[in-house]
Parts: C-alpha cells; sequence; structure tokens
C-alpha cells in the first residue's frame, strides 16, 4: 500500500484554503507556498511513477474493508497508467505555476488565482486517483467549477463569453455523466469501478449497457473536446491566462476526459467491437477535422487550441485500434503497441502542447498582441521564447529526435500492423499538415521582418517565464528516451498492461 | 415506468430550453431543469415500493428499506450543482455589466 495517495488531494486543497486566508495578511505568501506545494507533489508523483511498477496499490478512505469482499468505502488506487497521468499532472502543474509568478503579477487579486489553481489541481488528481465512478464525477465537478473561474478570471468580454459557453457545454456533459452513474448504479448496485467489472461480467445485458456507454462517451467527450463536441474548447483554451491555457489544453482535457474514457472503456465495460469502431471513428474525425480548423487560424492561441483536438484525436484513435483488436481477441501484441503508442502520445502532448502555450503566453507579455499578422522577427529580440518553441513546434509536428516523432511512429507503425492502412495513411498526412501550420506560426512570429519601429523596446520575458519553458524544452528532447526498451519496460509497459487485462484490475482491487 | 419516462421528459424540456432559448438567464434556468430531472432519476432509483427508512429495526428484520445510497448521492450532487449556478449567475452578471445586455445574439465577439 503507498501511504502517499491521501496526500496528492489533501495538500492541494489545504493549500487553496491557506492562501485564501492567510495571503491577505502575508505579502507574496501565496506565489511561494503554491509554488512549494506543486514542487512537492511533483516529488511525490515521480517516487510512486518509479515505485509503482506493475502492481497495484489501493487505499481505503476511512478505512472501511471491504465486506464478503464487496468494497464499502471509497477507494483510491494507484496504478501504472494513474502515476503517469499524475506525473503530468503536477508537472505542468508546477511549471505553469511557477510561471505565472511574473505572468500573473499583471492581474488583481492573484491569491484567488493562487487559490483556484490548487483546487484545479487536488480535482484533477482527485479524478485520476478515484476508484469509484461517484467520485470521478465529485472531483471532476472540483476542476471543472475552478477551471470555469479560471478561464473568466480576466473578466473582460471574450473570457466572459468563453466561460458562459464552457459552463453551459461543461454542465451538459455533467449531466450526461451522472445519468451514466445513475443507470450504472441502477443495475449493478455498487459504485466501484473494480466492483461494477465484476458484476458486469456475470452477466451482460448488451442493449442495456450500449445505453451507458454512449451517455459516459458523449459525457466524457464533452469533457475531453472530441470532435462533435469540441465547440467550446478553442474559445475557453484561447481566452484563459496562458499559464491556464498551458494546464487546461496540456493536462485537463486528458486527466477528466481521455483518461477517465480509457480508464472506464478498458477496466470496467467489456470491450464490444461496436463501440471500440465507434470510438476510432471519432478519433480520426478528430485528428483530421482539428488539423484543417486550425490551420487557417491567425490567433496563436486560437490556432493552439484546435491543434489540441487534432492531436488528442491521435491518442484517441491509437485507443480506439488497441479496443477493436482486443475486442475481435486477435494479435494482442499489436494492440498493446497502439495502447502504448497512445499513452505515450498523451505524455508528450502534455509537454509540447503546455510549452506551447507558454511561448504563447509569453509572446503576448513581450508585444501585447496574439495575432500573428502584427509581429515579426521576435527571433532577434526574443532568442529563448524563439529556441523553446521551435522545439515545441517540431516535436508537436513529429520531426526526430523530439518526442512527437516517436510516439506518432508508434502509433503509425501499430496501425499499419493491425491493417488499418487507411487510418495510417491518415495519421502521416494530419501530420504533415500540422508541420505547415507550424511553419507558418514560426515564419510569422520569429523569422518574417518586422517594421522595426517600436523593435527596440521588445525584451525577453523574466526569469522565471523562462525557466519553466526552457525546463519544458528539455523535457520535449527528453521524453524521447522513454522509446528505448529498458525504460519503456519500466514505464509504459505496465500502463499498457492494466489496461490490457481488466480482470487484473478487478482483481487486485476486490481481492476476488 | 411513468416517472421515469416523466425524468427523461423533464431533461429533454430543459435541453431544449438550453438550445432555444436566448436569454442568458433562462439559459441557466433550463441548465437547472436539466439538473434537476437528473436528480429525481437519481432519487428514484432508490426507492422502492412500500420500503421505509433505512433504520435498521432488530425486533422486525425483514421490513423493506429503501436504499440510501442514492440520496446521499443526490445530496452531494446538489451541493456541486448549487456551486455551478452560482458560479454561472456570477459570470451572467459580468456579462450584462459588460456588454449591457442578456441576449446571446449580441454576445458574439468569438468566432471561427
Amino acid at each position: 500500500m503507498n501511504p502517499l495517495i491521501p496526500l496528492f488531494i489533501v495538500i492541494p486543497l489545504a493549500g487553496a484554503f491557506l492562501i485564501m486566508i492567510l495571503g491577505r495578511f502575508i505579502r507574496n505568501f501565496h506565489k511561494y507556498i503554491a509554488s512549494l506545494i506543486l514542487l512537492f507533489l511533483l516529488i511525490i508523483s515521480f517516487y510512486s511513477l518509479f515505485t509503482t511498477g506493475s502492481s497495484v496499490s489501493v487505499y481505503k478512505v476511512g478505512g472501511w474493508e471491504a465486506v464478503n469482499k464487496i468494497p464499502i468505502g471509497i477507494y483510491m488506487v494507484i496504478d501504472g497508467f494513474t502515476a503517469i497521468v499524475l506525473c503530468i499532472i503536477n508537472l505542468i502543474g508546477f511549471l505553469s505555476v511557477f510561471y505565472s509568478i511574473s505572468y500573473i503579477s499583471r492581474y488583481t487579486s492573484e491569491n484567488y488565482f493562487y487559490a483556484l489553481f490548487c483546487l484545479m489541481i487536488a480535482g484533477m488528481n482527485g479524478v485520476v486517483l478515484s476508484g469509484d465512478i461517484f467520485n470521478i464525477f465529485v472531483f471532476l465537478e472540483i476542476s471543472a467549477i475552478s477551471s470555469y473561474a479560471l478561464v473568466a478570471f480576466g473578466v473582460e468580454k471574450d473570457q466572459l463569453e468563453a466561460t458562459f459557453k464552457y459552463q453551459v457545454l461543461g454542465g451538459i456533459a455533467s449531466f450526461l455523466i451522472l445519468f451514466g452513474i445513475a443507470f450504472i448504479y441502477w443495475e449493478a448496485k455498487t459504485l466501484n469501478i473494480a466492483d461494477i467489472r465484476n458484476v458486469f461480467s456475470a452477466g451482460y445485458n448488451r442493449n442495456y449497457y450500449l445505453l451507458i456507454e454512449i451517455l459516459l462517451l458523449s459525457g466524457f467527450g464533452l469533457k475531453a473536446a472530441i470532435i462533435p463536441f469540441h465547440a467550446w474548447l478553442p474559445d475557453a483554451h484561447s481566452s484563459a491566462p496562458s499559464p491556464i491555457s498551458a494546464m487546461l489544453s496540456g493536462v485537463l482535457i486528458k486527466a477528466v476526459g481521455i483518461y477517465v474514457i480509457i480508464r472506464l472503456f478498458f477496466n470496467m465495460f467489456a470491450i464490444s467491437e461496436g463501440m471500440a469502431v465507434l470510438i476510432t471513428t471519432l478519433g480520426t474525425l478528430s485528428m483530421v477535422i482539428g488539423v484543417f480548423l486550425a490551420i487557417g487560424q491567425w490567433d496563436i492561441k486560437r490556432l493552439l487550441a484546435y491543434h489540441s483536438i487534432s492531436q488528442m484525436g491521435y491518442v484517441i484513435l491509437s485507443v480506439g485500434i488497441g479496443m477493436i483488436l482486443i475486442s475481435r481477441g486477435v494479435r494482442t501484441e499489436i494492440a498493446a503497441l497502439a495502447i502504448s503508442g497512445g499513452i505515450f502520445h498523451l505524455i508528450n502532448h502534455a509537454a509540447f502542447k503546455g510549452l506551447l502555450f507558454l511561448n504563447a503566453g509569453a509572446i503576448e507579455y513581450s508585444i501585447g498582441t496574439r495575432n500573428l499578422q502584427e509581429m515579426g522577427g521576435l527571433a532577434k529580440s526574443m532568442p529563448a521564447t524563439s529556441a523553446t518553441s521551435l522545439v515545441a513546434s517540431l516535436s508537436i509536428s513529429g520531426i526526430p529526435p523530439f518526442n512527437g516523432f516517436f510516439s506518432k511512429l508508434i502509433i503509425i507503425v501499430a496501425a499499419i500492423m493491425a491493417r488499418f492502412y487507411l487510418l495510417a495513411l491518415l495519421a502521416v498526412i494530419v501530420s504533415i499538415i500540422t508541420l505547415a501550420s507550424f511553419m507558418k506560426f514560426q515564419r510569422y512570429a520569429f523569422f518574417n521582418k518586422s517594421d522595426g519601429e517600436n523593435k527596440m523596446k521588445i525584451k525577453e520575458v523574466p526569469f522565471p517565464m523562462l525557466f519553466s519553458m526552457i525546463v519544458l524544452g528539455i523535457i520535449c528532447l527528453l521524453l524521447s528516451i522513454l522509446i528505448f526498451p529498458g525504460i519503456r519496460e519500466m514505464i509504459l509497459t505496465p500502463a499498457a498492461d492494466i489496461l490490457m487485462d481488466p480482470s487484473k484490475y478487478s482483481s487486485q482491487i476486490t481481492g476476488i | 415506468m411513468i416517472p421515469y419516462l416523466l425524468c427523461f421528459i423533464l431533461f429533454l424540456v430543459g435541453l431544449y430550453g438550453v438550445i432555444t432559448r436566448r436569454n442568458l438567464v433562462k439559459i441557466a434556468i433550463s441548465l437547472s431543469i436539466m439538473e434537476f430531472s437528473t436528480f429525481l432519476f437519481f432519487a428514484l432509483i432508490g426507492y422502492i415500493d412500500g420500503g421505509v427508512a433505512p433504520i435498521v429495526d432488530a425486533a422486525d428484520p425483514i421490513k423493506t428499506y429503501v436504499d440510501p445510497l442514492p440520496q446521499a448521492l443526490v445530496l452531494t450532487a446538489i451541493v456541486i450543482g448549487l456551486a455551478t449556478t452560482a458560479m454561472l449567475m456570477a459570470v451572467i452578471i459580468r456579462i450584462y455589466r459588460k456588454y449591457g445586455t442578456f441576449d446571446i445574439r449580441e454576445i458574439k465577439n468569438l468566432r471561427g
């Protein structure tokens, strides 16, 4: 048992309250305490990643033991996949909060920003750790409410409009999820994911569960902004303050959307081929339509937001290919390859999309606009921003030796080996269009000649912002090592294994 | 079966309101209707005809009890719903101050 599990939720929650109470009296208290909290969470999440391996550890809240092997308390579960997502959340969270130290000083009521930020981290950690489906809903709402407030943090026209749209669609998503949970409870009389799995494997009424699957897929799909449900994402992600955009695009849509979809469809429902094909189709649509919507954008953050939809499409697509192969019961080693490719791309996307949004924030901080047509020649005046954004752009477009190349390679190889040639071709084409779109970004922002009138005034951003960007740039390069055999077995394989073998997950938790 | 169907119809009424209304406050009200239809459905699941409150009575062990868990869940969900509604209303008030209108057709800065 891992005694650190409750700390992931308790510490940021307590931090949020401390910041609200003490932040008024002690100057700069909020900045340092928030950074310290996130640094501590980062350390314990990496510790959990390296100690978890392929084991599953359970923390029973309040010490309620199972009765007749039926869990009755709230379970917090940490396994290989959870540990990876926890690392992403707390890594991007730490770097964003460090970046905010100088970025947010332009806004008023800074202490509210840090308190909401800690609440959002607590919510996401809770979603990822929670072993029962109702607590997933509760923590999801904690992170959603704080992100609604953070998107509107600037309280200008755009932010308010974006947050209204986000709240209405987020609200509908929550009710769909709650309906799904109600249907599950009606039939299974339990809320624990592992226990629901046991109940489902005993008897399975296909049509009834199809309804639940559709409800939960549309609810969490809205949270993850898969393509028919994507309307809120470009507005919300482009209007928020940049560190929050990095958190929303880099982490939130994964932790509360993609992670939960993967967890529920692999470890709770029995995988059916129809559902697998539906998920793969949605992933492909997101991948293709997202990139076409992105290419015409002139607002940097909007462009990046549409690319998030497209890159999440890659993750869903590869996970869907894995599901199809598992449901057919053939060639499960290719399914494992596809799933680990998807998880690898999830990690990589957090790193490079977080970095790109921080770059966009740095540009906005220095020259005060997000419109690509008004920029130009920034490479000379902002060398570090330019270099790190080049790293991130090459990484997202899949140029070796950056991390994006290797994860896309795994996904495409898995698609070819599974004989989905069309999907592999589409993945390659989308990658090329992504490259074109980021060439446009690089050229207009950094290399074009500017008018030269106020060129002298443009300065490189302060140290905390530089530090976060450079660290993320190095991480983009370092993550490539996850593909090497020894390291892949240590990190990616346990995560794919726990998804591949649902009976292992449920038996280790309920002890049957 | 009829109460469940009515719940569903209530949910659809809320959804219809969210889609067709032009006034921000009416959209918020429609969202609340959707929310409470979900809560009602959740509460109905735990109800058993002829059941009593689940306070175990040693003298009469074969009583039928209603399921208490959905009630606890609904209470939690109501508290969450209060927070989201309050947040939504705060945003609507701010929007009114900036735009001077509740009409969603005139609030369209973000496009594309």
